[in-house]
């Protein structure tokens, strides 16, 4: 359920690289339960935002609160309460599905027990039980983004961050992904997802749309397309950053 | 044209190319649509005699890849999958190395870049590492076409490129088209097969299908129904109950669903639903899209194995 | 040809729009040469030492002063309480006391014979011990100037004479043989890299579905390398005869053809690296640790050849800047020519054939 309780609140939110203007004046909220897009053209200054959100870079200036705490002086407690994952990092290929999910468990100090319990919840939804000993370079690539996926919220975040998760998957297993997506948000988490796939951009609740360091747009996929008079986000997407 | 026949590729136990058979015409623009691990970069580079296949021959404008690839190479321009020009070197630099590297200058053919470099032409004294995705991609395909090449082989060209690029992108390859360059392209994105003349869907190393994208969707051989609903997650939950039915995904805010043909109706579609508290719900017929294609093929490859 | 030159000029907008490459031509070499010639010496030079003279008569003091004019030590305390000596020695401010007994030159000469006690900081064994022979010679010295002027000792009086080193200088024995290192190692590291970083970066794929040949791929890399070492050559060789004073006293220009012979040697061994790294890491860890460590331990650099175990020294035949470190110091200090030195060319001749010849036949012209 969707309701107008801000987990993330970002306020004038600017961040300089000399004098390049990486993100010029971000306002918006993402609320609890919902899952908020955010896409915009390569260089738009997206991944300067998230990282931003995810603790990893201090903002120039700006108030910026993400599940509840600072992202000047509350870093760590941040990253505690957020997961995490991208195309490009997500596990460990020369380890086993079991030894990723300890290491990660460990990496957020969740009580063994607790661990046990929910590995074996979350292998069994993927129908991976019997693939625990497996090293993950040797699974398929939609395999891997969903273990990945499942294993950035096995600690149980308030928010997940999904960095382009879908990029160069089969159309089953995006669809099949997205399916965890929804499942995740039935558990109250928050999803904040970025992708290249514009058809993606409908499933979400809300989507905003950079351009040049500034969001140019944001609303709910309907209503952008009442406003720009598209049939689909695609059309959306071209006319706001064309 | 590229006439490949019976190619076989595998790396240890895994079939990266199984027997591919596949004619790209002369002047045509082919996409090879499929997700990542499919098979598609395999080809290609056997195509450019990088990689040796297994079993198998290929021919480029009558040039065997594997006893003539030398004049294979002069004869096509070859982008691949990742980024692959010197970020040191400015963008004029790549160009003129390139253009030098296969025996030609830049003023020579010149006119076959012009529409493409002009965009990037401003920034000819920039480094190319720092150059932005979309442009990168534009200079790597004016290297790729400076020496006036026959067959132009592009791996996944708009991978990771916004969607604006993309747009870009594809309208460059159907003016190169016009100019008569036999054109074989890659893609992962469904919805750019749409642009080519004719497309190979492929998927672990096989090829499910090779047509022009609308014979493709217009033989989809179940019916498809679009649904709308405004509780979507839930409603495509309950429709994988529904009897003999085949699949049902999202596409953006709206259900694909597929059922054998003649099997349902709308309404005994949505008197099912009802019957599960779903009333508030539109159930109409709709066109497949290459995706639906590919799924319904995938489905079916699955169901086989 | 058109190519062959495009290529080269690309390999040069690479070298001098990365200032690490320039780093590691140049700074390193010089670095290198300063730390060898400087830091790592052997020579007794200024050492702190601490003189107690217990006699306080004429002998002592002219010995004293002879010790402290040698150029060797240096005075650096005077020390009356014996509990002071260890302390001294502790905290570094001395390397050496030297103590002089009562009634020094009254011994000596109604005795003709006299103590002085030496006591040395043994923690640095081999520096102790050069120090002691120094104040020894010095003393022994001294005694047969001073006392035995008209006297004509029996028994038999040798002379040393350290032939082609005279004053057994370090950078005599250091200049060949870093020449021979040094070059080995940026000739070689600097080509696996080059080769290497094309791999990664996805341009070697270009490379090889255009039409350049393999042989041109790999001239056009080691062409401009050669140059660059050779320059890197010529000023560690600059270096090591302005600054250290290291003659040069067969034909110049043998010493350049064998230098660079010794290069393109270098070179290929560095193209053969390529041919089988991936990563421009890999190039730098193997071209580092394969190259360098036999290179300065087996080569005759620093540790003789001869004294080495048998299956060492089979070992150290296979080491090119063995063979290259004879040529060099066999032409810049005995001033040898091509009669002494053909069968150390004739070696790095054919080696360099063979690492050529073994990469040409490895270097891929496909993706695998």
């Amino acid at each position: 359920m969707i309701t107008k309780e801000p987990v993330i609140t970002v306020k004038n939110m600017v961040k300089k690289f000399g004098h390049f203007v990486a993100n010029d004046n971000l306002n918006f909220e993402v609320y609890k339960g919902e899952i908020f897009g955010f896409l915009g053209a390569n260089g738009a200054g997206k991944t300067t935002a998230i990282r931003i959100l995810c603790g990893l870079s201090t903002p120039t200036s700006g108030e910026m609160k993400v599940a509840g705490f600072d992202v000047f002086r509350q870093t760590e407690k941040i990253k505690q309460n957020i997961g995490y994952m991208s195309q490009k990092f997500s596990l460990y290929e020369d380890l086993t599905i079991y030894q990723n999910i300890r290491f990660y468990g460990g990496v957020y100090g969740m009580k063994v027990a607790e661990r046990k319990a929910r590995t074996t919840e979350m292998l069994d939804r993927l129908g991976l039980t019997d693939y625990e000993n497996r090293k993950i370079g040797d699974l398929p690539l939609g395999w891997k983004q969903k273990l990945a996926f499942s294993i950035a919220i096995l600690h149980q975040p308030k928010i997940v961050f999904l960095d382009e998760p879908t990029g160069g998957v089969d159309p089953i297993t995006r669809r099949q992904f997205w399916n965890l997506i929804y499942e995740a948000v039935e558990k109250g988490i928050t999803v904040f997802v970025t992708t290249h796939y514009m058809d993606e951009a409908e499933y979400c609740d809300r989507v905003s749309i950079m351009a040049d360091g500034r969001i140019v747009a944001l609303d709910t996929p309907e209503k952008l397309k009442e406003q720009y008079n598209a049939s689909n986000m695609d059309e959306v997407f071209l006319k706001i950053a064309r | 044209m590229i006439v490949v026949n019976e190619l076989h590729k595998t790396y240890g136990e895994t079939v990266a190319l199984g027997k591919v058979s596949l004619t790209v015409k002369e002047g045509e623009l082919f996409g090879l649509i499929g997700p990542d691990g499919a098979g598609k970069t395999s080809l290609m580079r056997i195509l450019m005699s990088l990689l040796l296949p297994d079993g198998g021959t290929a021919t480029m404008n009558g040039l065997d890849i594997v006893r003539d690839y030398k004049k294979v190479r002069l004869i096509t321009g070859y982008m691949p999958g990742k980024f692959s020009l010197y970020p040191d070197l400015t963008v004029e630099e790549n160009l003129q190395f390139f253009a030098t590297v296969f025996g030609t200058t830049i003023q020579e053919n010149y006119h076959l870049i012009k529409e493409i470099y002009q965009q990037i032409e401003p920034y000819k004294t920039r480094r190319a590492g720092k150059l932005s995705g979309g442009m990168k991609q534009k200079l790597a395909l004016s290297c790729a076409l400076i020496h006036k090449p026959e067959i132009l082989i592009l791996d996944e060209p708009t991978t990771g490129v916004d969607a604006v690029s993309r747009k870009e992108f594809w309208e460059m390859l159907k003016r190169l088209k016009a100019m008569g360059i036999t054109i074989l392209v890659s893609t992962p994105y469904m919805d750019e097969a749409t642009i080519c003349d004719r497309i190979a869907l492929i998927q672990d190393g096989h090829l499910m299908s090779v047509e022009t994208p609308l014979a493709m969707m217009q033989a989809f051989a179940e019916d498809l129904w679009a649904v709308r609903s405004k509780k979507i997650y839930h409603t495509s939950k309950l429709l994988g109950q529904l009897p003999s039915m085949i699949s049902v995904n999202s596409f953006g805010q709206v259900l694909h669903l597929v059922t054998p043909k003649g099997k349902h109706t709308p309404q005994s579609i949505k008197e099912f639903l009802s019957l599960h508290d779903e009333s508030e719900l539109t159930v109409e017929p709709a066109l497949a899209t290459i995706e639906d294609v590919f799924i319904l093929l995938m489905n079916n490859r699955k169901a086989k194995s | 040809m058109k190519r062959f030159l495009a290529f080269l000029r690309k390999e040069f907008f690479h070298i001098f729009r990365d200032p690490r490459t320039l780093i590691i031509l140049f700074g390193i070499p010089i670095a290198q040469l300063m730390l060898f010639g400087y830091v790592m010496t052997n020579e007794v030079r200024n050492v702190k030492i601490a003189i107690v003279d217990h006699s306080q008569d004429d002998f002592s003091k002219r010995l004293t002063n002879r010790l402290l004019s040698s150029g060797f030590f240096q005075l650096s305390a005077i020390p009356t309480a014996e509990a002071d000596y260890e302390n001294l020695f502790r905290s570094g401010t001395i390397k050496e006391l030297v103590i002089f007994g009562p009634d020094f030159g009254r011994h000596l000469i109604n005795e003709g014979r006299a103590d002085i006690q030496v006591i040395a900081d043994a923690s640095e064994p081999n520096a102790a011990q050069l120090i002691v022979n120094y104040t020894t010679a010095i003393t022994n010295s001294f005694v047969k100037n001073e006392l035995m002027k008209d006297q004509v000792l029996p028994g038999i009086n040798i002379k040393v004479r350290m032939l082609f080193n005279e004053n057994m200088r370090d950078a005599y024995n250091f200049i060949p043989g870093l020449i021979a290192v040094i070059l080995m190692l940026i000739s070689a590291m600097m080509t696996a890299i080059t080769i290497a970083r094309e791999k990664e970066s996805g341009t070697m794929e270009i490379l090889l579905a255009s039409p350049l040949r393999p042989i041109q791929i790999i001239l056009g890399k080691v062409v401009p390398y050669m140059l660059l070492s050779i320059v890197s050559a010529l000023v560690v060789l600059a270096l090591g005869m302005i600054v250290f004073k290291v003659p040069v006293i067969g034909s110049f220009a043998l010493l350049l053809a064998e230098i660079l012979l010794y290069i393109f040697l270098a070179l290929s061994l560095g193209i053969l690296i390529s041919t089988f790294v991936d990563s421009q890491l890999t190039a730098m860890a193997i071209s580092g640790f394969v190259l360098m460590l036999p290179s300065i331990l087996l080569s005759g650099f620093i540790f003789p050849i001869k004294n080495m175990p048998i299956p060492l020294q089979v070992i150290a035949n296979l080491m090119p800047p063995r063979w290259f470190i004879e040529i060099n110091r066999s032409v810049m200090l005995k001033g040898g020519g091509l009669a002494e030195i053909w069968p150390n060319t004739l070696i790095l001749l054919g080696l360099s054939i063979l690492f050529i010849f073994i990469s040409v036949k490895k270097f891929k012209i496909r993706l695998q």
